[in-house]
């Protein structure tokens, strides 16, 4: 039941080799993780191949913003053409070429202590008010309405931090919010990466041509930026997940420069909310108004398949992906069983990521950014009244140590005790996919939603045994309501039951039992850990009220209040968004 | 046999429609006197049980008034026996289907009479269910009594009172079982009890335990899911699909998300990462098989993860499972134990337990007989009266296995002194009597089945001799014949039946065989005889003992006990040969076998021990030629004597109330003898136990308070079935003997050596 604590240094930037633990999202019977190590893959982007003639299919250019077009469905079926587009010259400006030595640096831990925040070595200069911290608050309210909070926070904490004395490279790249309320006690969780502050003022030039020049010099002299596009990937065992960072703040100029592919795949992916068959992109969770990388833009939630993966991977090949000299940074165990079929069909070197890794650090940073202005945490209150019960907002500030709950296809528990200190303490084989799976073969459903709904409809306790059901009332000998469930699917035993209940009733208990089951052993981790948080967070939640609600008032009745349950908005995205993070790290450690 | 056929007229004749034929009087043994009703009815089998007394012929020895006056008259025995009834008390248990309940309450209404019970207590989820059918059919109130606080009381009752009650599973071990030695401190422990649902109970005294936990998915999931799953409707279908089925063809694998790279990651691909997290898709078909063991593996998995989770959160290691999930079921003990192993990293052990059928039913039945005490006795497992562990071979179809176990019994009599361990034992945890597992030990096994099957003949001719006035006798040693020969075949074909399978559990099988069929003590003529011969020897054996120099002596005396140890007629070589033997054999000369006389000899220069605990072995020459000399020295020294003999008889080893009459009678011939005894520097106690062999750690509390009293310093265990068979590697806190001679040629070549080979072994422990 120990597992393996290890420090991840994947933020430490330390280049070479890193300790890896190796995490299986979803794998329950986790016992096996070996420390593994896993040499970084610190591709040149310069070196890359395909710089020459670019092959690019034109992915339904943008034709405005049509919706609900869907792509890569047909091949070569009229929607799609075949374009030579000549050499794009503007290609290599986006290329930066490396900096060596930046990222080398650890930030020692007292400095995160300190709450000293430090910004890199090309950052903007100071600015006013800096270091004249005390009594101030040192960022705008968390949750401020209409304020673009994923910029504001960043930028407040960015100007606020900016040293006079530089402090070397920080590894970690999520911004971090500073204490509420001006309160000096609680230090900030993440220092700020470079990229992400706002970026100095240009100085004020007359013609367009110019200023862009200044800028691309002031870029290249700064600091080395990945190429565009900036993806995240997380190819779990059911779903693949994909953020995708549109930058907005795109220039005449560099729209121009844009090459023919990387525009097609922008305008391709923003201007619609499904993809093929499958894929789909989760509008309501964008990020807008977002900065990273020291680039303002939104960032994009997509979801397909990880059975499409081989098809995702076609395309690639087809819209010539590999040109762009992009880095996929991808995570999940996907990342592991795609990566060849990613370089021999579309040329693509995958950089793999530690799942885990990925997952806290991208959950710490949607936190740190919030959600468009609202908070990305929350809990229920009054979890065991269910006329009571409403969603509040949680602030996680100081989240440490939290248990984190993993419920994808499987179920992963981590105990995190800091931003890289954490171990994976179980998992279970009883997840998302079971339910799902269990679904499909009680009631002959076909998708997650279906599955929900149907569930959302039935009612359990005729597919259950309850206690009740057995003694009449209470089992006050052990203090058991009478109304707790004694048996899941204990009603099935008999011939008579089995057939007059519904499918809504076996998907509702099917959604029940696998819930409350997760529930009962992440409270039993938090006993065994003392720890006292349980944020719960995966695509098994996704539209699925029911389960957050059984898993609210499941900590709290059986901990008598001890234990609260925690959700948050973006709830399988974490992955996908630590992947995108470890993209700007890479180019940073190069 | 009579039959018993229910009568299916009943209100509810759709499932007592069904007449059984079955020798009820086989079954509800005893009911004549029965007495505290208690009944546990489960979801499919209903267990009884019930307190009775037992009316058994027991051999007495008496001695004559006139002890010591005639010993001169050659062919005067020594004393006399004579058979008298003793009443000793019986806990019946008995397993069977609910199908059955309603025939079964009838016969026993029938031969239910001068009871003086009232109330049946009664327990387990259908006891409200047959409530009105039993109190109409019995008469008697049932008194509810709650389900986990019998279960509780009867786990504590069975780890207490059964060797090898608890088990591990070993999936690739043959058998599968792997007994444990009774712990003499049981708690604290979880209880994971895996019904319709599942119960984790933490308990830490006799009285006091804990639900620490529970889950709803358990035996009532896999059965109900796998009901809708594969449209099997019984549970052990439902298993014997799962044995046959393949999970990873349902399951995502580790291997299923990261592909070949598991390898080079280290993780095990085989690994589940999400249960049925494969049929998540319409469009393909799942076998009845897979599907099933893909559930299989979900629960165990789950239960065995909670389970672990607790564990850990209480600080325990020992972990009993329970529950109709559980019981006799090799493929969900296999699961269970794979998961336990695997989630605790192999710091918590998963224990099942022989009788966990039956806690229900013990722990409502001592409910209702607190009054008796039942807990102020020790208890032993009655090997004839009780049917064993069933096999349970998950290559079995459910038809042929369930038919095995319609039913199902389990005897236990009551010790009427308490047992526990020898103060003197080095380590009791880890003490394990028996030198060979036969269990384990398949050439071991054969050849003494083969061995006991051989004597079969031999010990039922005996019986017979031994009552030549009863006109049933050979009927009786048929009827034991029979018995003991069907025994021996279930033990070829289940080694593990009744726990670890021993030359000692085969010679007490076949004691409490005879015992079953009243012969009590098939040798108590031929002991009288063989004594009244040795008395008379005794005074020349002693003098001529006397006559030698003291180094001369003291070999003498040990040559007299392995001498006197040779005359068995226990042991095949012996008898068949009748072999007779002057105490003056010239049996091989030293090296023996096992010699470490010259050390012993080294230490009887030393300074005298202080005490002495002397376990006897053989009537007659034996105990009155070899042990008595021996004893005699030693109280010379100044070392004071416990002599222990057994309880009861077993083959013609010397019991205690024969050994009172012996040395009373050598009192009369030896001033030596008579001060020691009056001065009480001679103790003659009982072991406690009726077996021809020795289980230290089920000692007469009496002895065991007598050893610390006198703080003996001295074991000597004499003859094959206590120094060989049993005791051979126990290890002793104080100096110790093991001698005998080895009257086996098979088990003398295993040991190195010949046919009457001597084993000398003096031991000190470790300073």
């Amino acid at each position: 039941m120990v597992a393996h604590a290890y420090n991840s240094n994947t933020l430490g930037g330390q280049g070479g080799r890193i300790d890896w633990a190796c995490s299986v999202e979803g794998t329950s019977l986790g016992g096996e993780e070996a420390a593994f190590e896993v040499a970084r893959v610190c591709g040149d982007p310069l070196s890359a191949p395909g710089a020459g003639v670019l092959q690019a299919g034109a992915v339904g250019p943008a034709r405005g913003g049509q919706g609900e077009k869907k792509v890569g469905e047909s091949e070569g079926g009229g929607e799609e053409r075949r374009v030579r587009h000549p050499q794009a010259p503007a290609l290599r400006l986006l290329n930066r070429k490396p900096q060596g030595g930046s990222g080398e640096i650890k930030t020692p831990e007292n400095d995160l202590q300190r709450g000293r925040l430090s910004r890199g070595l090309h950052a903007a200069p100071p600015a006013p008010g800096m270091g004249d911290r005390g009594g101030q608050p040192e960022r705008s309210a968390p949750y401020s309405p209409g304020a673009p909070v994923g910029t504001s926070a960043a930028a407040v904490n960015g100007l606020m931090h900016n040293g006079f004395h530089p402090p070397p490279i920080q590894p970690p790249l999520v911004c971090s919010r500073g204490p509420v309320g001006g309160s000096d006690a609680a230090p900030p969780r993440l220092p700020l990466l470079p990229e992400l502050q706002p970026q100095p003022l240009l100085p004020q030039h007359d013609s367009p041509a110019k200023k862009c020049r200044l800028r691309r010099r002031m870029d290249s002299g700064r600091k080395n930026r990945p190429p565009f596009p900036w993806f995240g990937m997380d190819i779990g065992g059911t779903l693949v997940k994909l953020v995708y960072f549109e930058p907005k703040d795109i220039t005449a100029e560099e729209e121009q420069e844009e090459v023919e592919n990387l525009k097609s795949i922008r305008k391709y992916l923003t201007s619609n909310t499904a993809y093929g068959k499958t894929g789909i992109r989760d509008v309501h969770l964008e990020l807008k108004n977002l900065t990273m990388c020291g680039r303002k833009g939104n960032l994009h939630f997509i979801r397909f398949p990880s059975c499409a993966m081989h098809r995702f991977i076609q395309m690639g090949s087809e819209k010539n992906f590999s040109s762009l000299h992009t880095t996929l940074c991808a995570t999940g165990g996907g990342a592991f069983k795609f990566e060849e079929d990613f370089r021999m069909i579309a040329d693509l070197q995958l950089h793999k990521l530690d799942e885990l890794d990925c997952l806290i650090q991208g959950l710490l940073y949607v936190d740190s950014v919030g959600f468009n202005g609202k908070p990305e945490c929350y809990y229920f209150e009054n979890p065991t009244n269910p006329e009571l019960c409403q969603k509040k907002p949680y602030c996680l500030d100081n989240p440490y140590p939290m248990l984190l709950v993993n419920m994808g296809s499987g179920v992963s528990i981590l105990a995190v005790y800091s931003k890289d200190n954490y171990k994976r303490v179980t998992g279970t084989s009883l997840g998302g996919g079971t339910f799902l799976g269990l679904c499909c073969l009680l009631t002959g459903c076909e998708t997650f939603e279906e599955a929900l709904e149907m569930a959302a409809k039935g009612d359990s306790t005729n597919v259950d045994k309850l206690v009740k059901d057995i003694y009449g009332g209470d089992y006050e000998r052990f203090g058991l309501q009478g109304s707790a469930v004694a048996s899941s699917f204990g009603n099935m035993m008999s011939k008579e039951k089995r057939d007059s209940i519904s499918k809504e009733d076996l998907a509702r208990a099917t959604l029940v039992t696998i819930t409350n089951n997760i529930g009962s052993i992440a409270r039993m981790c938090a006993l065994n850990e003392n720890i006292d948080r349980v944020v719960f967070v995966g695509n098994f939640l996704r539209i699925n009220m029911v389960s957050m609600k059984l898993l609210a008032y499941a900590m709290d009745f059986w901990s008598k209040g001890q234990l609260k349950a925690l959700f948050l908005e973006h709830e399988g995205y974490f992955g996908a968004v630590g992947a995108l993070l470890e993209l700007f790290k890479m180019t940073d450690d190069k | 046999m009579a039959e018993c056929g229910a009568s299916g007229s009943g209100s509810s004749g759709d499932s007592l429609d069904k007449s059984i034929t079955l020798p009820p009087d086989e079954i509800f043994r005893n009911l004549e006197n029965a007495k505290r009703f208690a009944i546990d009815i489960g979801g499919s089998l209903t267990k009884l049980a019930y307190y009775s007394t037992v009316q058994h012929k027991v051999a007495k020895v008496r001695s004559f008034d006139h002890a010591g006056k005639d010993t001169e008259r050659d062919h005067e025995p020594p004393y006399e026996i004579s058979v008298q009834e003793e009443i000793t008390a019986r806990l019946h248990f008995i397993k069977f289907e609910n199908t059955y309940i309603e025939a079964c309450l009838d016969f026993i209404k029938d031969h239910l009479v001068n009871t003086e019970t009232k109330v049946i207590q009664a327990t387990g989820g259908g006891a409200y269910k047959f409530k009105d059918l039993i109190e109409e059919k019995l008469q008697l109130k049932v008194d509810k009594e709650d389900v986990m606080t019998c279960l509780i009381k009867g786990c504590n009752f069975v780890l207490k009172n059964i060797p090898h009650e608890a088990f591990v599973y070993q999936k690739d071990a043959d058998p599968e079982f792997r007994f444990q030695t009774n712990h003499p401190h049981i708690f604290p422990y979880l209880l994971v009890n895996i019904g319709s649902g599942v119960s984790i109970v933490k308990v830490e005294t006799e009285d006091r335990f804990e639900w620490v936990g529970g889950s709803s998915i358990g035996g009532g999931t896999f059965w109900g899911l796998g009901a809708l799953l594969t449209k099997t409707k019984k549970f052990d279908e439902l298993l014997h699909l799962a044995s046959r089925g393949q999970h990873s063809n349902v399951d995502m694998l580790v291997r299923d998300v990261y592909g070949g790279a598991h390898q080079t990651l280290g993780l095990s691909g085989n690994l589940i990462a999400s249960s049925f997290g494969k049929s998540a898709t319409a469009d393909q078909e799942f076998s009845k098989e897979d599907m099933a063991k893909s559930l299989l593996h979900m629960i165990s998995n789950d239960i065995g993860q909670l389970a672990c989770l607790h564990a850990r959160l209480h600080s325990l290691d020992r972990v009993y499972f329970g529950g109709f999930f559980i019981r006799g079921h090799p493929v969900t003990m296999r699961t269970i134990t794979y998961s336990i192993n695997f989630f605790s990293k192999g710091e918590v052990q998963a224990l099942f337990l022989r009788h966990e059928g039956y806690l229900g039913a013990i722990g409502a039945f001592l409910k209702g007989a607190e009054q008796d005490n039942p807990n102020q006795y020790s208890w032993g497992e009655n090997y004839a009266g009780s049917s064993g562990l069933m096999s349970t071979s998950p290559e079995l179809g459910p038809a042929q296995r369930a038919r095995s176990g319609t039913f199902d019994l389990l005897e236990m009599d009551r010790l009427e002194r308490p047992l526990v361990n020898l103060p003197l034992l080095l380590d009791p945890p880890s003490y394990v009597p028996d030198t060979v597992d036969l269990t384990d030990d398949a050439l071991a096994r054969k050849y003494w089945l083969t061995c006991f099957e051989e004597a079969l003949d031999g010990v039922v001719k005996r019986a017979v001799a031994s009552q030549p006035d009863s006109v049933d006798a050979a009927e009786r040693a048929e009827k034991f014949r029979q018995k003991y020969w069907n025994k021996l075949q279930t033990l070829r074909q289940q080694p593990f039946a009744y726990g670890t399978l021993t030359v000692r559990s085969l010679l007490d099988t076949r004691e409490h065989c005879l015992n079953e069929f009243n012969f009590p003590d098939p040798y108590s003529k031929v002991k009288q005889r063989e004594n009244g011969v040795a008395l008379r020897c005794f005074p020349g054996v002693v003098r001529s003992l006397d006559a030698l120099g003291w180094e001369e002596r003291q070999l003498a005396l040990v040559k007299g006990l392995l001498a006197g140890n040779v005359f068995d007629w226990g042991a095949r070589a012996v008898s068949d040969t009748g072999l007779i033997l002057c105490p003056s054999l010239s049996f091989s000369e030293r090296p023996w076998l096992v010699d470490s006389y010259s050390k012993w000899l080294q230490r009887l220069k030393g300074p005298p021990h202080k005490c002495a605990l002397i376990f006897a072995d053989n009537s007659g020459i034996d105990i009155i030629l070899g042990v008595f000399p021996f004893v005699r020295e030693l109280l010379l020294r100044g070392t004071e004597v416990i002599l222990a003999c057994n309880s009861g008889p077993a083959l013609n080893d010397v019991t205690h109330s024969e050994s009172l009459i012996v040395a009373e009678r050598i009192a009369g011939m030896d001033p030596v003898v008579h001060s020691a005894l009056r001065e009480e520097r001679l103790l003659l106690v009982q072991t406690g136990s009726s077996s021809p062999c020795l289980d230290l750690s089920r000692l007469d509390k009496g002895l065991a308070a007598l050893v610390r009293e006198r703080g003996a310093d001295l074991v000597v265990i004499e003859g094959m079935g206590r120094a060989v068979h049993t005791n051979y590697h126990a290890a002793l806190r104080c100096e110790s003997l093991k001698l005998a001679v080895v009257k086996n040629a098979w088990l003398a070549e295993r040991l190195g050596g010949r046919l009457f080979s001597v084993i000398f072994k003096y031991e000190v422990p470790a300073e």
